[in-house]
């Protein structure tokens, strides 16, 4: 083809590539996989700028690449992955982001939404009055400073010894939600009193516990791997990070790390990607602090999921094993991790960035639990409140192409004012109860600002990272009532 | 030239360019716009008063830090804060008074939640009093 657009290179159908020559610094040349309908969007943003500048950094291997959900961020790109040699490539706080280990998980239940549907305003209510949400809230756990240091270093496992959830969730859980290694002394002062009173919060802006029901399966035999039997069945979605604990360790480092990268003569061409060698000690300082940051989200994912389920129970007036409510998977989607891949015909360590994208590995990786082994792991896309999300699966082509990587939500079309200028959070729930799709948020403008028209529509990011490759489509869910931060 | 603050639309997040006759105004103005972001400012009384100190090796870093301390007092103590007295010493040294009042769910309204204060596109120009700073929302 090598049809040209502009300064992209199209590839294929989903691929366009962004040459180096489009700045002097990029080492390696970026790719960007999207349809060509969504290239315009791309193109007017400052995207293209962003997949150059993390072509930069030393010690990129392959490519600079930008998800099919890919929108403009600070430093790298929203749905920017990017793996570092580790003998001479950079660890960037940028490249995860200031919200370590935001990520999704998803509950599947036994139950049918008919059956739900006459309790699911009062389901609504009951996970609104339990589950903290908004800004500035605290939660209704306290941690001392032991603690905080437990949950640093537990992460989920902390939360299921503490009784909340089961055991069996670990292994439905990225690195079965726990880094290992020591972390706690990595994390500051600062940090840990931010994170004193929100473990168990949702957060705001995105962040959100939605019920939701199949709408439809494209790969039977996986999804009933998966728990996703029919058509109807409802399910809970999950998405939040690892709140002010988090974003206060990514302000520590990010301010170490511009230190570092004039200590070791690095150029970057904007500060948020100031890093370091991933092997330097401000390197390995910062993994351990992020690690930790991570095992925090990871915990407080796990809290949410025991009051979802409490919710559940008592809403419905029934025991929770008739319920299922099973952890499917957890997926991180901001976060920087030691992973093998073949890399130059070899299996070698690299040090993957994925800031806005979702680890997508394939059938008998062995990172993978025994139940995922034959069919691959569950990527969980959420759309936005008003539309779909997906449930995918992680593929070969993702392992050889893309780091293991692929998209990790539906990807920001408008800005925050210009949604609100368009939207009226009021109309926009009322349109949604229209719906069928009830709505419990502390902010009505919080609403507006995450409308559907602010969202590029879901199902394109998912055509295009089905078409490239990057995972494949095992199931539809459509929303029933959300709580947003 | 006006002190204040005026909002830069960004994608994913939101930014503001703030402005000040000197540069303890300028940090001011971006504190102020910082919170407008967050609640409606009006309903903010001046009940509280945190004094803090910041050093820092540049400028740059002063305003990133200056911020994201700010929404360390709110999420620690849930201080939503309007009145700001800032000076600085030379280019890395911040002194400063903030007031305003605990948040309260049933006065104040929340509009969007701010995480941090990014390094993406930050300036401060002591030439024109202005700084630009996008935030993660």
């Amino acid at each position: 083809m090598n049809k040209s657009r502009g300064i992209l290179e199209q590839v294929d159908s989903f691929r366009w590539r962004l040459g180096q020559d489009y700045s002097d610094c990029m080492r390696v040349p970026g790719i960007i996989y999207a349809s060509e309908r969504m290239l315009a969007h791309i193109n007017e943003e400052n995207v293209l700028s962003q997949v150059a500048n993390v072509a930069c950094l030393p010690g990129i291997a392959g490519q600079s690449l930008a998800m099919p959900d890919v929108h403009w961020g600070y430093g790298f790109p929203i749905g920017g992955v990017a793996a570092m040699r580790l003998k001479d490539g950079v660890i960037s706080p940028g490249g995860v982001g200031f919200d370590i280990n935001c990520g999704v998980r998803l509950l599947t239940t036994h139950l049918d939404f008919a059956v739900l549907q006459p309790k699911i305003e009062a389901l609504m209510n009951e996970l609104y009055a339990s589950i903290p949400s908004g800004l500035g809230v605290s939660g209704k756990i306290h941690l001392d400073d032991r603690e905080i240091d437990h949950v640093l270093e537990g992460g989920s496992r902390w939360a299921v010894e503490r009784g909340f959830g089961r055991p069996e969730d670990l292994a439905c859980t990225e690195e079965s939600g726990q880094f290992s290694g020591p972390g706690a002394g990595h994390v500051s002062r600062l940090a840990k009193d931010r994170g004193a009173n929100q473990l168990g919060t949702l957060g705001s802006g995105n962040h959100f516990v939605e019920i939701a029901a199949v709408d439809e399966i494209y790969a039977p035999d996986i999804a009933r791997v998966m728990g996703i039997e029919r058509p109807g069945q409802v399910v809970v979605w999950i998405h939040t990070g690892s709140r002010g604990l988090g974003h206060q360790v990514a302000d520590d480092y990010i301010k170490i790390m511009l230190q570092a990268t004039a200590k070791y003569g690095i150029n970057v061409p904007d500060r948020q990607l100031a890093c370091c060698p991933v092997n330097s000690p401000e390197g390995k300082d910062y993994l351990a602090a992020m690690r930790s940051a991570a095992n925090y989200a990871w915990a407080n994912r796990q809290v949410i999921t025991h009051w979802t389920r409490e919710a559940f129970v008592k809403t419905l007036d029934t025991e929770l094993d008739s319920l299922g409510l099973e952890l499917m998977w957890d997926v991180a989607h901001n976060i920087a991790k030691l992973e093998t891949h073949v890399w130059e015909g070899r299996k070698t360590q690299l040090c993957v960035h994925r800031k806005g994208a979702t680890r997508a590995f394939p059938a008998h990786h062995p990172d993978l639990p025994p139940k995922y082994a034959a069919v691959g792991q569950p990527v969980l896309i959420p759309g936005d409140m008003g539309r779909f999300s997906f449930v995918m699966v992680g593929t070969q082509k993702a392992m050889a192409e893309s780091f293991g990587s692929t998209c990790h939500g539906a990807g920001r079309l408008k800005s925050r004012i210009a949604a609100k200028k368009t939207v009226n959070g009021r109309d926009f729930a009322a349109s949604l109860a229209r719906r069928g799709i009830i709505v419990r948020a502390g902010s009505l403008s919080g609403i507006a600002e995450e409308a559907s028209s602010a969202y590029k529509d879901i199902s394109e990011v998912i055509e295009v990272a089905q078409g490239a490759g990057l995972s494949d489509k095992v199931a539809k869910t459509r929303p029933l009532g959300v709580i947003k931060g | 030239m006006p002190t204040g603050y005026k909002l830069l639309e960004h994608t994913a997040d939101i930014g503001l360019v703030a402005r000040g006759e000197s540069p303890g105004e300028v940090f001011a103005s971006a504190a102020r716009g910082m919170f407008a972001i967050m609640t409606d400012l009006r309903k903010v009384r001046l009940r509280q008063s945190v004094a803090l100190s910041i050093t820092e090796p540049n400028l740059e870093t002063l305003l990133f830090e200056w911020l994201n301390r700010l929404l360390y007092y709110f999420d620690t103590n849930g201080m939503l804060l309007r009145g700001f007295e800032v000076e600085l010493a030379g280019c890395a040294r911040l002194t400063a008074v903030c007031q305003g009042e605990i948040y309260d769910p049933k006065r104040h309204v929340i509009k969007t939640g701010i995480k941090a204060a990014t390094f993406h596109k930050l300036s401060v120009q002591c030439d024109t009093g202005t700084a630009r700073v996008i935030f993660d929302v």
